[in-house]
């Protein structure tokens, strides 16, 4: 538990001064999704910023510091029988709240609980003239100002250094299942899709390899009640599932290949070359292929999506996918507004 | 009142032209310059602050929406958006040298895709319109303000409105996924789709509740949910607001987490019984509604879980909602709160400070012994699940003084919000109402900040100007005013 807040606006106030830029790391698990950064800027180093600030089960919220790792986040909050809903990757215990946020992730259950972002409540961050500022708060609703807390999820830590964030937590559901099934592709997709036609509590689905899973998570009565309802097999370790799925520990991420990540509408089916794994009930889809940048991108976007270069391949390239000219200039007019001088992790999201 | 805002007057040759210009695109209804024709857009839901607008545009289509932007932004006229005006924070209060932009006429659902669970509306769509277009294949939008009879969905949007269910189902900003919104150039572009995220920056969270400041919302997909097969509502009446309010953190503590949790303290209970006759324990100091959903199995596990917390919790009573008809019958008295008040007092003042949950019983204690301070009567009803205060104080505008002594009253109340680690405003927004507050909660530096955001957006400040975010002279006021407040004009207050 340290507090580094005044090194931390220090070191960037001086980097403003002296127009330098600097690449800024929590626990470095998620160094293979940036887009390359250069290696010799200087570092920012927020794993060292850590501590749980405030943490009140009865108000469903917890506060800490950027560099505070999600495994002893979980741990914390596991005494008391709450977790992190958004559940997101542990990556071997080095992942950190701020590199969660920044990147945006965000587990299996991303479709049916929401994602790091529906959960944030505030965060605390230094901007590029190194000013320590504040958004947001600790409780539920907050329309106070524009929403900047919610703003840093997914900016890959170009509009600030995050130092802290207030997040929503959640009780433990009582029970969890995983149910199986067998099924190929276009029946898969179609259950998945209708999951979500009534109010049972699924909180993951996935497809694999001829295979359905279905977690549910809820109230014994609940989880007893969907899994009569929806049938199929109920795995015994069916938890493994969803940790390989949130981890990127599963077989079909071992590759040399580039990993993309595709974002889709419900029930979409792109047109790709390469092996899949879908997840997120069929709005999250895996791939394997060293297929032109271009057509994977292509295809996402005509299937009414995006296309994210996960890992490997081209990390100089485009590894998020490309903006309209429109919405190119917003983006540079709001990093710009945050950032005057350009020196927060230039290009880790779009080439500077 | 007149309008706190303090507008330049608009060169006349200027206000000519444009007059010309925008009669070039709208037809003679639709654009609106005679006092009698502006007079009814002159206020929102805050009727205490009026302002005429110079004129109103009421386009019919996207391309007449971006042809006046683009017009306004060639005469660099201010432009405030405004969608049916029950915003409660002054969002839609015109200005004297602006165009008001009415976006009534985007009153259709485009598209509703069963399969995917969306809806694809225009922004003048009203709230409770959605649920009821797509009721026939078992959905529902799940934000209910309790204005979704009349509230636009763009309002909803510019304000990241809440409702009575969003401590289960979220608020606005959880329940959308792609809008399409003119810029002040008057471009348009999509932010969003309809997929779980987008490439880039959060923009979509960014508009939400950015109240009309960033550019104007002209279409909304938002997420559509399965009903609940079965929901069960539980009254639980307390002999303090106190123990309503410790009862509220046990049900979250068991790991509840309701539909729906609302307050309301006797007066309010009395005064709503008076108007809506619907069952509730008039003695009782507080009550708290509690509504649980799902399969009909979870519910009814629930509502025992949810008994048997609030007897723990000293409950004097607790009913269940027999059926269906007393369960809306319950919900009935809640949502009639705010009429039932403006039978009772000429005039309320609704405030929506929101709290970390355990500091109920400190705040509520602290606005009854201010209540009596200030000598104006308060009612409390508010969503008590996340914290979100609706304090109601009743005045009447027409004794002098008396609004002045409210927006006093209600200023200390908000700045207790602040220092018990709470905000300003959970759902309606800063507008003009809360403008001065902001500086109380936010740096100088945050404020800058929220400005050079603003800037990247619109550089000239033309879309609604002088709202949501102060400007760092006006809080230097503000300041000033705080310190010299003995000398305010209400010396009666220093002898309590
Ligand atoms: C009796 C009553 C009960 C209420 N209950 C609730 C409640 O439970 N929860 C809650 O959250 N609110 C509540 N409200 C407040 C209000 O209804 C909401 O803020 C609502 O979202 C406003 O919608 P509107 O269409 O009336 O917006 P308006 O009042 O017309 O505008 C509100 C703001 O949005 C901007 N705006 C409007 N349309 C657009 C657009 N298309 N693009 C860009 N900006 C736009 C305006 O400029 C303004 O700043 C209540 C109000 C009343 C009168």
């Amino acid at each position: 538990m340290s507090d580094l807040s005044k090194q931390i606006s220090a070191q960037i106030q001086q980097a403003a001064d002296q127009n330098s830029a600097v690449r800024i790391q929590g626990g470095n698990s998620k160094a293979f999704y940036s887009r390359a950064l250069d290696g010799s800027l200087d570092l920012v180093d927020v794993s060292g910023h850590t501590g749980v600030v405030n943490y009140e089960p009865t108000e469903l919220v917890l506060t800490a510091r950027a560099g505070t790792t999600i495994q002893e986040l979980s741990e914390t909050l596991g005494e008391k029988n709450q977790h992190l809903a958004f559940d997101p990757p542990v990556l071997g215990g080095l992942a950190t709240i701020g590199g969660t946020l920044a990147s945006g992730f965000s587990g299996p259950c991303r479709p049916y609980l929401g994602s790091i972002r529906d959960h944030v409540l505030g965060t605390h961050i230094v901007n590029g003239n190194g000013d320590y500022l504040r958004f947001g708060g600790e409780v539920m609703k907050n329309v106070a100002g524009y929403d900047i807390a919610r703003l840093m999820a997914g900016a890959m830590g170009t509009l600030g250094v995050i130092m802290q964030v207030s997040l929503k937590v959640l009780p433990k559901p009582q029970k969890e299942a995983t149910l199986c099934f067998e099924l190929a592709q276009g029946d898969a997709l179609s259950m998945m899709r209708e999951l979500g036609d009534s109010p049972i509590p699924v909180s993951g689905a996935c497809f694999d390899n001829g295979r359905v899973y279905v977690r549910l998570s809820g109230s014994e009565v609940g989880v007893a009640s969907a899994s009569k309802t929806l049938g199929g097999e109920t795995m015994s370790d069916g938890e493994a599932v969803w940790i390989s799925l949130r981890e990127f520990s599963h077989a079909f991420f071992d590759t040399e290949l580039p990993i993309w990540r595709l974002s889709l509408p419900t029930q979409a089916c792109p047109d790709l070359s390469g092996e899949t794994l879908i997840d997120w009930g069929g709005q999250q889809w895996w791939l394997r292929s060293d297929a032109p940048i271009k057509e994977i991108q292509f295809a996402a976007a005509k299937a009414g999506g995006h296309a994210t270069l996960f890992k490997g391949g081209d990390r100089s390239g485009e590894v998020f996918h490309p903006l309209s000219d429109t919405m190119m200039q917003l983006h540079e007019n709001v990093r710009l507004s945050f950032d005057p001088k350009r020196i927060l992790n230039p290009g880790a999201q779009y080439p500077s | 009142m007149n309008s706190p805002l303090v507008s330049e007057s608009l060169d006349p040759a200027v206000f000519r032209q444009l007059h010309i210009d925008l009669a070039g695109i709208l037809d003679r209804p639709n654009l609106l310059s005679e006092s009698e024709e502006v007079t009814p857009y002159e206020c929102d839901g805050l009727s205490a602050y009026r302002q005429r607008p110079m004129l109103v545009a009421l386009p019919e289509d996207i391309d007449q929406l971006i042809a006046v932007v683009k017009t306004c932004h060639r005469h660099k006229v201010p432009i405030v958006a405004r969608g049916a005006g029950t915003g409660l924070s002054g969002g839609a209060l015109p200005l004297s040298n602006g165009v008001l932009l009415v976006l009534a006429k985007f009153n259709q659902i485009l598209s509703i895709d069963q399969k995917g669970r969306t809806a694809t509306v225009q922004p003048g769509v009203r709230n409770l319109a959605i649920s009821e277009a797509v009721d026939q294949y078992g959905l529902y939008y799940a934000p209910d303000p309790s204005s979704q009879i009349a509230c636009s969905i763009g309002g909803n949007v510019a304000e990241n409105s809440g409702g009575v269910h969003c401590l289960k189902y979220g608020l606005t900003v959880h329940n959308i996924l792609q809008l399409k919104v003119v810029t002040v150039t008057g471009e348009l572009v999509t932010i969003g789709s309809k997929a779980l995220d987008s490439p880039g920056f959060d923009l979509l969270a960014l508009m939400t509740g950015s109240e009309g400041m960033l550019g104007i919302v002209v279409e909304v997909v938002v997420k559509l949910l399965p009903k609940p097969t079965h929901t069960s509502l539980v009254l639980a009446a307390f002999d303090s607001v106190e123990a309503a309010g410790h009862a509220v953190g046990g049900v979250i503590s068991a790991g509840i987490i309701p539909a729906g949790l609302e307050m309301m303290d006797n007066f309010a209970i009395r005064a709503t019984e008076d108007f809506a006759q619907c069952g509730y324990p008039i003695d009782a100091e507080a009550i708290l509604l509690c509504e649980v959903d799902g399969t009909e199995d979870e519910a009814l596990a629930q509502v025992d879980q949810v008994t048997a917390v609030m007897k723990h919790f000293r409950a004097t009573e607790v009913r269940i909602a027999a059926d269906e008809a007393e369960r809306l019958l319950f919900w009935k008295g809640r949502k009639m709160a705010f009429p039932a008040m403006g039978r009772i007092s000429a005039d309320y003042y609704c405030i929506d400070g929101t709290i970390p949950r355990s500091q109920l019983p400190h705040v509520l204690n602290k606005m009854e012994e201010w209540s009596k301070e200030f000598d104006l009567r308060v009612a409390n009803v508010f969503h008590a699940g996340d914290g979100n205060l609706h304090p109601l104080i009743l005045f009447d505008a027409n004794i002098p003084g008396e609004l002045e002594r409210t927006e006093e009253f209600a200023g200390k109340i908000l700045d207790l919000c602040i220092e018990v680690g709470g905000t300003i405003t959970g759902e309606h927004g800063v507008g003009i109402e809360k403008i001065n507050q902001m500086c109380n909660q936010f740096s100088t530096t945050e404020i800058d900040q929220f400005h050079a955001l603003k800037a990247a957006f619109d550089p000239n400040t033309l879309l609604n100007p002088g709202k949501a975010i102060p400007t760092l002279q006006r809080c230097a006021e503000h300041g000033a005013m705080h310190v010299h407040n003995g000398e305010l004009p209400f010396p009666e207050l220093e002898r309590f």
